[in-house]
């Protein structure tokens, strides 16, 4: 049965969000339990082979081990060579397109009337209830009314003003780091550095910073989405707090804004300042799908730029001298880096209808991955594309933050924390030494590195 | 030679010779024009080209395009005569061509 929208709308206001949330918990336990999946994992790792000895049929690039085992790299080049528009037939998601060359994704990316982003961008789907609208899966018109709603708060002229904030809270993270000995620089720089610019944005308790965190990890890896390693117990726990959390800075904020608090640049002072989203509470599904898209889109994909950018810069040890002797090339670099590292593997769209890409035809309804992990390493756009080269001519032609209606609205933000870390990180230190193999996530959608041990020399320490 | 004139969100001129055939894009990047990234490389798809053409050059310019229309539409510094300037193929006729560059582009 198909419940009326606006009766679903009437019904979803009615009920709070945690409420909600709470329910879909308890549906959800019913399922695994009539379904007898309860405890049971989707995904177990198992060596993962050379893709020399795999059919090509058989590729399939949904595996969530692909990045972890460092096989990605091989198997993206295999497809670009020999079936750039490649079809799997049987993953454990159902079966999908891949398209791995830069050309054909941004010709994929740019036509929304052919591949709508709706209903989800994961090659999975979420639990059921837990798949919250959010204007990244949504096609225009009502993606752009979504978007224009939030997009002042990132925009460049907002940046601006909170520049000096974000530096200041850099420096107060370097200042602060172990020197000489080993530390690990995921959870010491990149998710605390993360978090305060997630806690800026939203003017979120500082000193409760770290619960986005949680939450935001825990809505990118649930297993059935894309197959990461989250409990579905936790995860609707973790979300019925963020729900409440949500909500109750909504109404702390409004509270000081009637107590006559200056409006800050904040999310929420702009959403509260807006005629059009002024009581935006009262819809609790577009209030929390706007404001976790803000806090996830800008969670991982931070955070692992900040950490990618180290392992690249060991991996090239010429690269770090080059950028000491030119320091200028910091914005450039960040560019590449984000190229580099590529956090988002992909988005995924649905043909609206029958259409032919690169040869391949492609039938409505079916499943389309552009995988920018792979674009960014395509050889007729990218010299010698593994390797991370800072002063790269056409770095900025990198397809990691999407192209289209889409395309990521954070970006400014994502370059301008990126460019601020550097520049305080170089007139501190002489060396950013990586010691030990890197750990990272499992994960066919986030590229992410869960932990990355350093040892740092001070500057004029010899 | 004839030449288009791009004038930042300070003031500043910059001159640049018009290539028949170029996109103003292209015009603007392979002449090193501070604040015209191109990053979809004329795709019309990253919106990263913006510029705001001279009232008194627009309608030999042109309005611009559906698929443009929709990058476009979503930039808070978007102006009467705003377009992407990939879409825009120069021509020699065009001397004297003036847009103004927006302070950021998004
Ligand atoms: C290096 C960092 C980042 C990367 C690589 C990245 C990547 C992406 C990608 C690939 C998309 C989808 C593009 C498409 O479908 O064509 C996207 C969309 C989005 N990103 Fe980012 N992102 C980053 C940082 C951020 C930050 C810091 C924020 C916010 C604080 C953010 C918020 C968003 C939002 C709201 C969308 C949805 C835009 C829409 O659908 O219109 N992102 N991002
Ligand atoms: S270069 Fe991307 S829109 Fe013009």
């Amino acid at each position: 049965m198909k419940i009326p929208e606006a009766v679903k709308t009437k019904v979803e206001a009615a009920i709070p969000l945690d409420r909600q949330v709470q329910a879909a918990h308890l549906y959800d336990k019913g399922r695994r339990w009539l379904t007898g999946t309860n405890g049971q994992k989707m995904f177990v790792e198992g060596p993962i082979p050379p893709v020399e000895e795999v059919a090509l049929e058989d590729i399939d690039l949904s595996n969530p081990f692909l990045y972890r085992q460092g096989r990605w790299a091989s198997y993206f080049k295999r497809l670009r060579d020999e079936a750039p528009v490649h079809y799997q037939a049987h993953s454990p998601f159902g079966p999908f397109w891949s398209v791995t060359r830069h050309a054909d994704i941004i010709a994929v990316d740019k036509n929304h009337e052919v591949f709508s982003a709706e209903p989800l961008i994961v090659i999975g789907a979420p639990p059921r209830f837990m798949d919250i609208a959010m204007f990244i899966a949504m096609d225009p018109p009502k993606h752009d009314v979504q978007r224009r709603a939030v997009q002042g708060v990132v925009a460049p002229k907002n940046l601006r003003e909170m520049e000096s904030l974000i530096r200041e809270r850099v420096r107060d993270v370097l200042d602060n780091l172990p020197v000489n000995e080993p530390f690990d620089w995921v959870s010491t720089v990149s998710i605390e550095l993360t978090a305060r610019m997630l806690a800026t944005l939203l003017d979120f308790p500082f000193e409760q910073r770290h619960k986005l965190v949680v939450w935001s990890d825990l809505a990118t890896s649930m297993e059935q989405a894309n197959g990461g390693p989250s409990d579905n117990d936790e995860l609707f726990r973790g979300m019925v707090g963020m729900a409440r959390g949500l909500g109750a800075l909504w109404h702390d904020k409004a509270a000081r804004l009637a107590a006559g608090e200056e409006p800050g640049f904040d999310l929420i002072t702009m959403l509260q300042s807006d005629e059009n989203t002024k009581d935006l509470i009262k819809r609790p599904m577009e209030f929390a799908g706007n404001l976790i898209l803000l806090i996830v889109g800008g969670n991982d994909t931070t955070r692992n730029s900040m950490s990618g950018g180290v392992l690249a810069l060991n991996r090239f040890p010429d690269q770090f001298e080059k950028l000491k002797a030119n320091p200028d090339l910091i914005p450039n670099m960040v560019s590449e880096i984000i190229r580099w590292q590529t956090p988002l593997g992909y988005m995924r769209r649905i043909a609206k209808a029958d259409t032919v890409l690169n040869g391949q035809f492609i039938r409505k309804g079916d499943k389309v991955v552009m995988w920018y992990a792979s674009g960014n390493r395509d050889e007729t756009v990218f010299e010698r594309p593994d390797e991370l080269i800072i002063d790269r001519r056409n770095a900025r032609n990198h397809i990691a933050f999407g192209f289209g209606v889409h395309r990521c609205m954070g970006n400014r933000l994502a370059e301008l924390q990126l460019r601020i870390l550097w520049e305080e990180l170089l007139p501190r230190f002489e060396r950013i030494d990586v010691v030990g193999e890197p750990e990272y996530v499992q994960s066919n959608f986030v590229r992410g590195i869960s932990q990355l041990m350093v040892e740092l020399t001070p500057k004029g320490a010899r | 030679m004839a030449a288009v004139t791009f004038v930042s969100h300070d003031g500043e001129k910059c001159e640049a010779p018009l290539d028949e055939g170029c996109s103003l894009m292209q015009v603007a990047t392979n002449n090193a024009i501070a604040g015209i990234d191109g990053d979809c490389g004329g795709e019309a798809a990253c919106g990263t080209c913006h510029v705001i053409v001279d009232p008194t050059w627009a309608d030999k310019v042109g309005p611009s395009g559906p698929e443009e229309e929709e990058m476009l539409s979503m930039n808070p510094e978007r102006q009467a005569t705003s377009r992407l300037s990939c879409q825009i193929k120069v021509s020699e006729s065009w001397d004297g061509l003036t847009v103004q560059l927006p302070e950021f582009q998004m």
